[in-house]
């Protein structure tokens, strides 16, 4: 089957979301899109059994073949992982905003098609092989997500969040697209496996640094590191659905995907090691730290969510590192991808259950501030359950999902202090020092987010409803990802052997050939060993000073609020905008003579450069008509009549004068023995000047006092310049013919084909029978426009026009 | 000839730039319709001003020497388009005047400032 066409089945499905939502109002429109999902769920769990053996699916269609863009929907351990996020969280959501969103007073018509576009773009981002197709999908959940979290455009911190994410991750997206263009002028592909094939020759290329950074910055924009982060925050003006799902689950996860799967391409580069490794576990650190300073759930959720993406970002970064190392397959280095996989999973889980919770809260009691709320766990029973075993897993405790992979992450960070490669050597202690910190605030943002919203004093008069448990449709979703966090903390070896190492093999393609081959065990247990002696570390000081919290949290409100990024980016915008408006103003004064005074510049400049840059000026002499008596005098008269016009003081000397001109064209015509034309000339010439004199009788006296001779002379000056121009391009042309005219051929067949004999008259009716019918066109929508100006009356007159 | 006219219609366009240039109205308007002969005079010059026949076929007999048909065709649509835009542009003004009692391009300025 040629799956690639299932990326676009979202996006199809989407265009008969408008019409269920309007035709079938009693049914929540919710309810036919979770077919979608769920059915691209099925489908792709049934592909597991190929990718757990280490198989590869390839599916494609040409789309613009001269250029070499293809989609090309590759399935390996990795992406069938992300497809079946997708699809599977995918479904979940869907599932819990049937629940949260109402249906007759969301409009739920525009929040499916944008959550189905999404999906399909996400589809699209990871099972792309073709760089190109793959940047389009990428910049599509951009696209998607601004729409998104723009769902509430009636809300100014909504729009505002929806352009800063847009702002952010489309920059990024923009330099990736450099790298990618740079990577395929390196390896003359456009495929990610061919250029993965030819990774060693790639590393010498001088390109190679650049590709990487730029690529990089992609990932780092999309997936929200520091200090590229500040758009996730406010991304949380979103419906909460679409945060649990785009904002925790899946987009934000697109560059730690990215990352992934040009693991190959890059691991050989120590640069790439440092600056995924040291970016990652810095924004492990700074989302946690920053975790604590907020008031809002999501808030809390989103530096969470930037903390943990940090944390996986810097496992991916680890795991270059069995490209170095000999026999990294059996070392302490072949941990960090499978952590990296491990805790992306149990991520989705355990953030989209607490995401939920989020929102459910919000939506029985009105409010997110974690201030007002408290001692919600009488009042909603199952929540608190679903919330405990989220965060309980977010802060590593056992025996939940995220205590296994934080166990192998803190083994990873250890393992790089033994890492003697681009001077880990030296600064390697710091890795392990970093994440433990982190690993601290991790467990104390947890406590805080659950204890301080379900245990403590209820304050029922400071929230705006009355709380209660939320509906049971509601509580699917997140009691079933809270069930999955308990699953997995059971089963971690079944959820390595059939998820995790076909999606390490994949990173890992220089260790591994085939997913069996991944040597890793999964335990709970394994021994008094330094990871054991952090975790406990963790505990103790973490359950310490999350004791203490109230004494020092106040220390955060200390932090000068005008050096943040936020600021920065703020200040940017505004000013960007600001000089841009001046800047545009400078040009656009408003006045037309400006606007002709820039056409007529740029046609002298680039018609002159235009005939000097590419030899065109020439002057030949030879072939010219000889000079005759007549020529010379009408000449004369026509220019006499052009300086009157120039100088005529009275309009109606200068209207005499142009008819004389055009009198003066006639002649010149006959001259030249073009009869119809000097016949033309005449009859129109004589009907413009009784027109200019009608209207004569309505116009202004001829004004030029107030113009200025400086006004004058600039005006002199650019047509002057039009006017060498002209006879520039005049004696070019009659200089140097370079192809035959077309003029032989209606001489010929003139008589014979179209059965005319006046050539001029069988070209405008005949040959070019359109123009002419264009040119009549014309002519009657001049006639149309006259009449209905001549009709129109502007509404502050019209009461005395009616008068008369 | 051809060098003549060159400057000549060179000339023509000079004037034509510098009517349209200015603040009034109706030199703006004479400045369109000298442009317009300008544009016609180029056309034809281009084509070449040799020839000795009108492009006209008597009763089937081709004579050698005709003038070069395709320019005329082309000056001949153009000459009744810029009929239409000349009037087009006078009645423009003329109830431009009406409405807002100037002829002055500078008054007639759009948005005074934006946002």
């Amino acid at each position: 089957m040629s799956f690639v066409f299932l990326i676009f089945l979202p996006i199809l499905a989407a265009l008969f979301v408008p019409l269920l939502f309007k035709k079938m109002r009693q049914i929540h429109t919710g309810w036919f899109v979770l077919i979608v999902p769920v059915i691209l769920f099925i489908y792709y769990a049934t592909l597991l059994p190929t990718t757990a053996e280490g198989g590869q699916l390839v599916s494609s269609f040409q789309w613009i073949p001269s250029l070499d863009i293809a989609i090309v929907a590759y399935i390996d351990g990795l992406s069938l992982l992300f497809s079946l996020l997708i699809t599977g969280i995918g479904a979940l959501v869907v599932l819990y905003s049937v629940f949260y969103l109402d249906k007759n007073r969301e409009q739920l018509h525009n929040f499916y098609v944008y959550l189905m576009m999404f999906m399909t773009a996400m589809l699209g981002v990871v099972q792309s092989d073709h760089l190109i197709s793959l940047y389009l999908f990428w910049e599509l959940t951009s696209i998607s997500s601004f729409l998104l979290i723009g769902y509430w455009y009636t809300r100014d911190r909504s729009r505002f969040g929806a352009l800063k994410s847009m702002m952010i991750t489309v920059f990024g997206g923009l330099m990736m697209l450099g790298g990618f263009v740079l990577l395929s002028i390196m390896g003359n592909t456009y495929s990610i496996r061919e250029l993965a094939a030819q990774a060693p020759e790639l590393a010498s290329h001088s390109f190679f640094t650049w590709a990487l950074v730029l690529v990089l910055l992609g990932a780092f924009t999309k997936s929200a590191q520091f200090p590229f982060y500040i758009w996730l925050p406010d991304a949380m003006e979103a419906p909460t659905p679409v945060s649990a799902y785009l904002h925790s689950a899946t987009m934000v996860k697109a560059g730690l995907y990215l990352v992934a799967r040009f693991t190959p391409v890059f691991a050989v580069s120590g640069t790439w090691m440092w600056l995924v490794a040291g970016v990652g576990l810095f924004t492990m650190f700074w989302g946690s730290f920053f975790a604590l300073k907020q008031k809002d759930l999501k808030g809390i959720l989103a530096f969470s969510t930037v903390s943990q993406l940090g944390l996986i970002m810097s496992l991916l970064g680890a795991s270059a590192a069995g490209y170095h190392v000999e026999g990294a397959a059996d070392s302490v280095f072949k941990y960090a991808a499978f952590a990296a996989i491990f805790h992306l999973i149990n991520h989705a889980t355990f953030k989209g259950s607490l995401f939920m919770v989020a929102g459910i809260v919000d939506h029985e009691t009105g409010t997110r501030d974690i201030r007002k709320l408290g001692g919600l766990m009488s009042l909603m029973p199952i929540t608190f359950t679903i919330a405990m075993i989220g965060s309980f897993s977010m802060a590593g405790l056992p025996p939940f999902n995220g205590f296994l992979s934080k166990e192998m992450f803190l083994t990873a960070m250890l393992s790089l202090t033994e890492f003697n490669f681009f001077s880990m050597d030296v600064w390697g202690l710091l890795f392990p020092i970093l994440a433990w910190i982190g690993s601290v605030f991790t467990f104390i943002y947890s406590l805080f987010f659950v204890f301080h919203t379900f245990a403590g004093k209820h304050k029922p008069d400071l929230l705006p409803k009355k709380a209660h448990e939320a509906p049971i449709g509601m509580l699917v979703s997140p009691a079933f990802l809270a069930l999955l966090v308990l699953v997995i903390f059971f089963i971690p070896n079944q959820v390595g052997d059939w998820l995790i190492k076909p999606a390490v093999a994949a990173i890992q393609p220089f260790l591994y050939a085939a997913p069996a081959d991944v040597d890793i065990h999964v335990s709970a247990w394994h021994g008094v060993n330094p990871e054991f002696w952090m975790t406990l570390g963790i505990f103790l000081i973490g359950g310490l000073l999350f004791w203490t919290l109230r004494k020092w949290q106040r220390a955060y409100d200390r932090f000068p609020d005008n050096l943040t990024l936020n600021r920065l980016y703020d200040n940017f915008i505004y000013l960007s905008e600001g000089g841009a408006n001046r800047f545009s103003a400078l040009y656009m004064t408003g006045f037309i003579r400006s606007y002709l005074v820039y056409m007529f510049g740029f046609l002298v400049v680039i018609v002159l450069s235009t005939l000097f840059l590419t030899d065109a000026f020439v002057i030949r002499t030879a072939g010219s008509s000889p000079v005759g008596f007549y020529e010379i005098v009408i000449l004369l008269a026509l220019i006499a009549g052009t300086i009157t016009i120039l100088i005529a003081k009275s309009r109606l000397i200068a209207i005499i004068a142009l008819g004389a001109v055009g009198y003066s064209v006639a002649l010149f015509f006959v001259i030249f023995r073009a009869p119809d034309l000097a016949l033309t000339q005449l009859v129109i010439e004589t009907i413009s000047v009784a027109l200019f004199l009608l209207a004569f009788y309505h116009l202004p006296k001829n004004s030029k006092t107030e113009e200025r001779l400086g006004f004058k002379l600039g005006n002199a000056v650019i047509a002057l310049g039009v006017g060498v121009t002209m006879t520039l391009v005049a004696l070019s042309a009659h200089s140097q013919k370079v192809l035959p005219s077309i003029s032989e051929f209606y001489k010929e067949t003139v008589y014979s084909e179209a059965g005319g004999g006046n050539i001029v008259n069988v070209i405008l009716v005949d040959y070019r029978g359109f123009d002419t019918l264009f040119e009549i066109a014309v002519l009657g929508i001049a006639g149309i426009a006259i009449i209905t100006m001549i009709k129109l009356r502007l509404s502050r007159k019209e009461g005395q026009h009616e008068n008369k | 000839m051809e060098i003549i006219m060159s400057v000549a219609i060179g000339f023509l366009f000079m004037a034509a730039v510098y009517l349209i240039l200015s603040k009034s109205l109706i030199r703006i308007i004479i400045g369109t319709g000298l442009l317009s002969h300008a544009a016609h005079l180029l056309i034809l010059t281009m084509g070449g001003l040799d020839g000795t026949a009108p492009p006209v076929v008597a009763d089937g007999v081709q004579v050698a020497d005709y003038v070069d048909p395709l320019p005329q065709a082309l000056i001949l649509t153009a000459i009744v388009i810029s009929f239409a835009v000349t009037s087009f542009f006078l009645v423009l003004a003329y109830r431009a005047y009406q409405e807002l009692g100037t002829d002055d391009m500078n008054l007639m300025r759009g948005i005074e400032d934006r946002d």
